[in-house]
């Protein structure tokens, strides 16, 4: 049986919260059963690769399973286009795989980065730019395979089990462990995406953009200038694309082609730096769109070009806030969002606004809803950045809206319970023998 | 391409295998856990493998390797690549208490390839063609006092493989000596990760596969390993002894 080693080294992606884990590295899934009746007094939770931002994927001085060994295929049916793998299988190999089959089939909903386990997908329930027409990564998951920490290996599906089903789809990892699922799989042409990027100028426009390409562009999202103000406040680039079919070859398998050996000293990236990047990059699109044919990488996973991208804000870390405001009040919120971000001063260029669909997750805690989720770094600068991001949480609140877990790790409870009213519900189907530093703060103020 | 893999669980023997499944391999997979082998077989096949079939024992059983090789050789007809990747990583408080644990260590590092080798490189010399991979290490280079005892088994195994390779090369078969560094897999859990040092076993599956296809003698993977190890072998033994390498 895989056995526990001390550490301090399990780090989520914003480097800000840096705890002892008993860190357990199963090379097979027949070890799980043992890993977890040996846990004794402590709480576990899975480990994929390390890309929630906060303290969702943490659990202090407690357990770890480090999930990436059970990356197993069981099966890939593809004639129907059904993908049967284990947990740890991260989405970049489930492409490759794809790819190896012929190209005829890809990942149904993808988040902004390859480097993410299937099973941390599913506990997130992930979703990608054309969450407006394909939902939630969850909407494709046909079963999973659960087991619980009193042994039960139980499968899960929108039939069999169903409360649990949708309770471990946007679960955090808290109703046990996902060992596999099977994916239904989204047919594709190929490898080609046609995209466009086009330049605008303020928030209206990037409502107006929106509105005139969700019929036509199966994937959208904007990158927003978060340091522009007044009459520019939210302008940005808008991109959209679509699948199409290309003659071309193949292109070549893009591994990370540059990365980040060591932390960036902290004044590396300040408000005259970001300030000059945000203008120099709004340059790189046109007021007029020009479509290209580019490789899905191009389009989907622009930051994975460079590994350890994290690393840019030094050794103090970052925070990543993302919320959502549902529709009728979004515009009015986001505006009040950027106004209070841009007064600050600080942010990223890595900020991202995009509306979300009406297409209902199966997931009981799954983060979005329709209307508006906009997503920013902030460097951890300390009480400044917490104050800033309260005053968001203020603004998320009173429009109705709520953070992603998966970005967060400093959301008080009470902001979490009102974003999230089923929170309750969602308690009887969290396992005991899991839990993470997230739902320990988030589920204050009650017996868990 | 036929490939018979010793030590199929191993996080670099699956990788290996992984390499060979697009193109149609044929493969005939040997380890300790009948469970695990399945798990490892489904896999190839839905990557694309032809054929995988597999044998459960325990490699250090000598006496069953004549029949394992025959098996796989009836399987797969032509062998046309062999990576021996069984092994563990010694106890060396242990070894060094326990004469009998030390012998262990020494037999299963060592021994068990030597004698997999043995049978394996005759009918390899009967077909003319293949090339075989062996798993050594860069504890070999040097004997230090951290582990020695693995380093000495798996030096003594570079000192076969290379005769081997001698004796191969004039029968059209190739073998590698392979020395991996870090290896960020199940077994190395123990250890600190990060850092420059550390290989995926994806990466140090890619190097073996192309060391056997360009014959090379020796693999230090990633490369660099060679240069460091050039280091640690040239240190003087005055300065060495007081080191707590």
């Amino acid at each position: 049986m895989a056995a526990l080693h001390e550490r301090t080294d399990a780090l989520s992606w914003g480097r800000v919260h840096r705890f002892k884990h008993a860190l357990a590295r199963p090379a097979f899934s027949d070890e799980l059963p043992l890993l977890l009746s040996a846990r004794e007094d402590r709480t576990v939770l899975a480990r994929g690769l390390g890309r929630s931002y906060g303290d969702s994927g943490l659990n202090e001085n407690n357990i770890l399973i480090d999930m990436r060994a059970l990356d197993h295929v069981r099966e890939f049916d593809v004639v129907n286009g059904v993908l049967d793998v284990e947990a740890g299988m991260s989405l970049k190999d489930i492409l490759v795989l794809c790819a190896q089959k012929g190209g005829a089939w890809f990942l149904p909903v993808t988040p902004g980065t390859k480097f993410v386990t299937l099973g941390g997908a599913i506990a997130n329930d992930v979703h990608g730019k054309n969450h407006h027409g394909a939902g939630c990564f969850g909407n494709h998951v046909l079963s999973l395979r659960l087991l619980r920490s009193d042994g039960q290996m139980l499968t899960c599906s929108p039939k069999e089990n169903t409360d649990l089903f949708r309770a471990t789809i946007g679960g955090m990892g808290l109703t046990g462990l996902i060992v596999s699922a099977r994916m239904a799989m989204k047919a594709v042409p190929g490898p080609w995406l046609e995209s466009e990027d086009i330049r605008y100028d303020n928030l209206d426009d990037f409502y107006n953009l929106t509105a005139q390409s969700l019929a036509d562009w199966e994937y959208t999202v904007a990158w927003v200038d978060c340091l522009a103000r007044g009459a520019q406040l939210g302008r940005g680039i808008f991109s959209r694309a679509r699948h199409v079919l290309s003659t071309r070859p193949a292109p070549p398998r893009s591994e990370p082609r540059l990365a980040l050996p060591i932390s960036f000293p902290n004044f590396a990236l300040n408000r005259v730096t970001l300030a000059a990047f945000n203008a120099f990059y709004l340059r790189r699109a046109s007021r007029r769109p020009a479509r290209n044919v580019v490789p899905f990488e191009n389009v989907f996973y622009p930051l994975d070009a460079i590994g350890q991208f994290n690393l840019m804000y030094g050794r103090r870390g970052f925070y990543q806030y993302q919320c959502v405001i549902p529709s009728g009040g979004d515009r009015d919120a986001t505006r009040a969002l950027l106004a209070e971000i841009s007064d600050a001063g600080v942010g990223s260029f890595l900020a991202v606004l995009k509306t979300l669909g009406d297409k209902a997750s199966p997931g009981l805690m799954s983060f979005p809803m329709a209307g508006t989720t906009l997503a920013l770094d902030f460097a951890n600068d300390g009480a400044p950045t917490l104050s800033l991001l309260s005053r968001l949480d203020a603004i998320t609140r009173a429009a109705g809206g709520r953070v992603y877990p998966a970005k967060d790790g400093r959301v008080a409870a009470a902001d979490y319970q009102a974003g999230y009213g089923q929170w309750r519900d969602f308690v009887r189907f969290v396992d005991p023998g899991f839990s993470s530093n997230f739902w320990r703060r988030v589920s204050q103020g009650t017996a868990v | 391409m036929n490939i018979l893999v010793f030590g199929a669980t191993s996080a670099i023997a699956q990788a290996f295998a992984r390499l060979y499944a697009p193109a149609g391999g044929r493969f005939f997979l040997i380890a300790r856990n009948a469970e695990r082998l399945a798990t490892i077989a489904a896999d190839l096949r839905a990557r694309g493998a032809e054929q995988v079939e597999s044998a459960t024992a325990d490699l250090a059983d000598l006496p069953l390797h004549a029949g394992l090789i025959a098996q796989a050789k009836n399987a797969l007809g032509a062998i046309d690549r062999v990576l021996i990747a069984h092994g563990t990583l010694s106890n060396q408080q242990t070894c060094e208490t326990d004469a009998e644990s030390m012998i262990r260590e020494i037999g299963i590092n060592f021994l068990s390839a030597a004698s997999l080798l043995t049978t394996l490189a005759n009918v390899m010399q009967a077909q003319r063609s293949g090339s075989i991979a062996v798993i050594g290490s860069v504890a070999g280079d040097r004997g230090r006092q951290s582990n020695y005892v693995y380093g000495s088994a798996k030096a003594g195994l570079g000192a076969f493989v290379e005769g081997l390779r001698h004796r191969m090369t004039r029968h059209g078969v190739n073998v590698t000596l392979v020395k991996p560094g870090f290896v960020d897999t199940p077994m190395t859990a123990a250890l600190a990760k990060g850092g420059p040092l550390w290989a995926s076993p994806e990466k140090v599956a890619k190097d073996i596969k192309n060391a056997m296809e360009g014959g090379a003698a020796v693999l230090y993977t990633p490369w660099f390993w060679r240069w460091i190890m050039v280091i640690i072998r040239s240190v003087p033994d005055a300065i060495f002894r007081r080191t707590r390498l």
